[in-house]
């Protein structure tokens, strides 16, 4: 059942074409957790001076991973849609490096699943980014 | 006597040096050209438009836009319309030159602190709009607010609060 929903959650993830546009992969979703990787590219850059990707694509990433980590939880009975979502920008991520996030669903109700989730880039010690949001909970 | 009143700027050379200084800070942007993002301009006045594109999608059932594309839409909005108004009064008293603005000369741009997004609505597939207000512009901070609406103004699918930590005059 567990596997079952973590199954469909990561077909419905993959199915996504924003997702797929900025390369995003699910390396690890079930049980209220994922974790999903955004390869570094030249089209999510936001200063073309320093090569830094725009926090926008991190928004992307956060959002995307909060919804997988929703969808996964065990008591979720199906889609979710963002409620809010805000996002601290600790520092700039480093040029070249892939951006993994990482989201949980800290707590779920019939109605809303609220979330935590931190991006990282090579160095995973220093968040780039972290984020906390609230999500509906909707019925299959 | 006669005041000394000099006459006023040909529309066109205003207009130049306005889009220009527009221009320079949308045009180089990567992250913006792969949304698709225009920026429209009356006056001070910014409008962003993302025209709708399948790539923008992040639900394909409904289909719905994908609410990471509606935050960097509004950030997007937030941080140019917050520059714009930040280069305004030095691009119009010529402190920043038209030629050096159209040569990639710009200086830095505000960094985003902290980001909400309110979803109120799903994004439908069609056009998108948004329109920034800059709340409050501080030496080191500033606070901006945004707003995005399809085909309804009164109706915004979704809004947004930002901080910036604005760029040191000296760098």
């Amino acid at each position: 059942m567990a596997a079952d929903k973590a199954r469909i959650a990561r077909e419905f993830i993959a199915a996504i074409p924003h997702s797929k546009m900025l390369g995003m992969q699910i390396e690890e979703i079930g049980d209220g957790y994922a974790r999903i990787t955004m390869p570094y590219s030249e089209r999510i850059v936001g200063d073309p001076k320093t090569g830094v990707i725009h926090g926008g694509a991190v928004s992307a990433l956060m959002d995307t991973c909060g919804g997988a980590a929703v969808m996964s939880h065990p008591t979720a009975p199906g889609g979710t849609a963002t409620i809010d979502l805000r996002i601290d920008y600790m520092r700039a991520a480093k040029p070249g490096d892939t951006i993994t996030a990482e989201a949980r669903c800290t707590h779920i109700t019939r109605n809303v699943a609220f979330v935590r989730a931190t991006a990282t880039d090579a160095d995973s010690d220093n968040p780039v980014a972290t984020a906390t949001g609230a999500f509906t909970v909707e019925g299959k | 006597m006669m005041a000394d009143r000099r006459r006023p700027e040909p529309v066109q050379v205003v207009k130049q040096r306005r889009d220009a200084a527009l221009h320079a800070l949308a045009g180089g942007v990567p992250y913006i050209q792969t949304l698709g993002i225009v920026f429209d301009r009356r006056g001070d006045e910014l409008t962003a438009i993302l025209p709708f594109k399948d790539d923008l999608i992040g639900n394909p059932f409904l289909p719905a836009i994908h609410g990471g594309v509606t935050a960097a839409f509004l950030e997007m909005t937030a941080i140019i319309t917050l520059s714009y108004q930040w280069l305004w009064e030095d691009v119009e008293s010529g402190e920043i030159r038209v030629d050096e603005l159209e040569a990639g000369e710009l200086p830095r741009l505000p960094k985003t602190i902290d980001f909400t997004v309110d979803y109120l609505r799903s994004g439908l597939p069609r056009d998108a709009y948004a329109r920034a207000r800059v709340t409050r512009s501080g030496r080191r901070y500033a606070s901006v607010m945004a707003e995005a609406w399809q085909d309804n103004r009164d109706r915004p699918f979704a809004m947004g609060t930002a901080h910036f930590l604005m760029p040191r005059g000296d760098v």
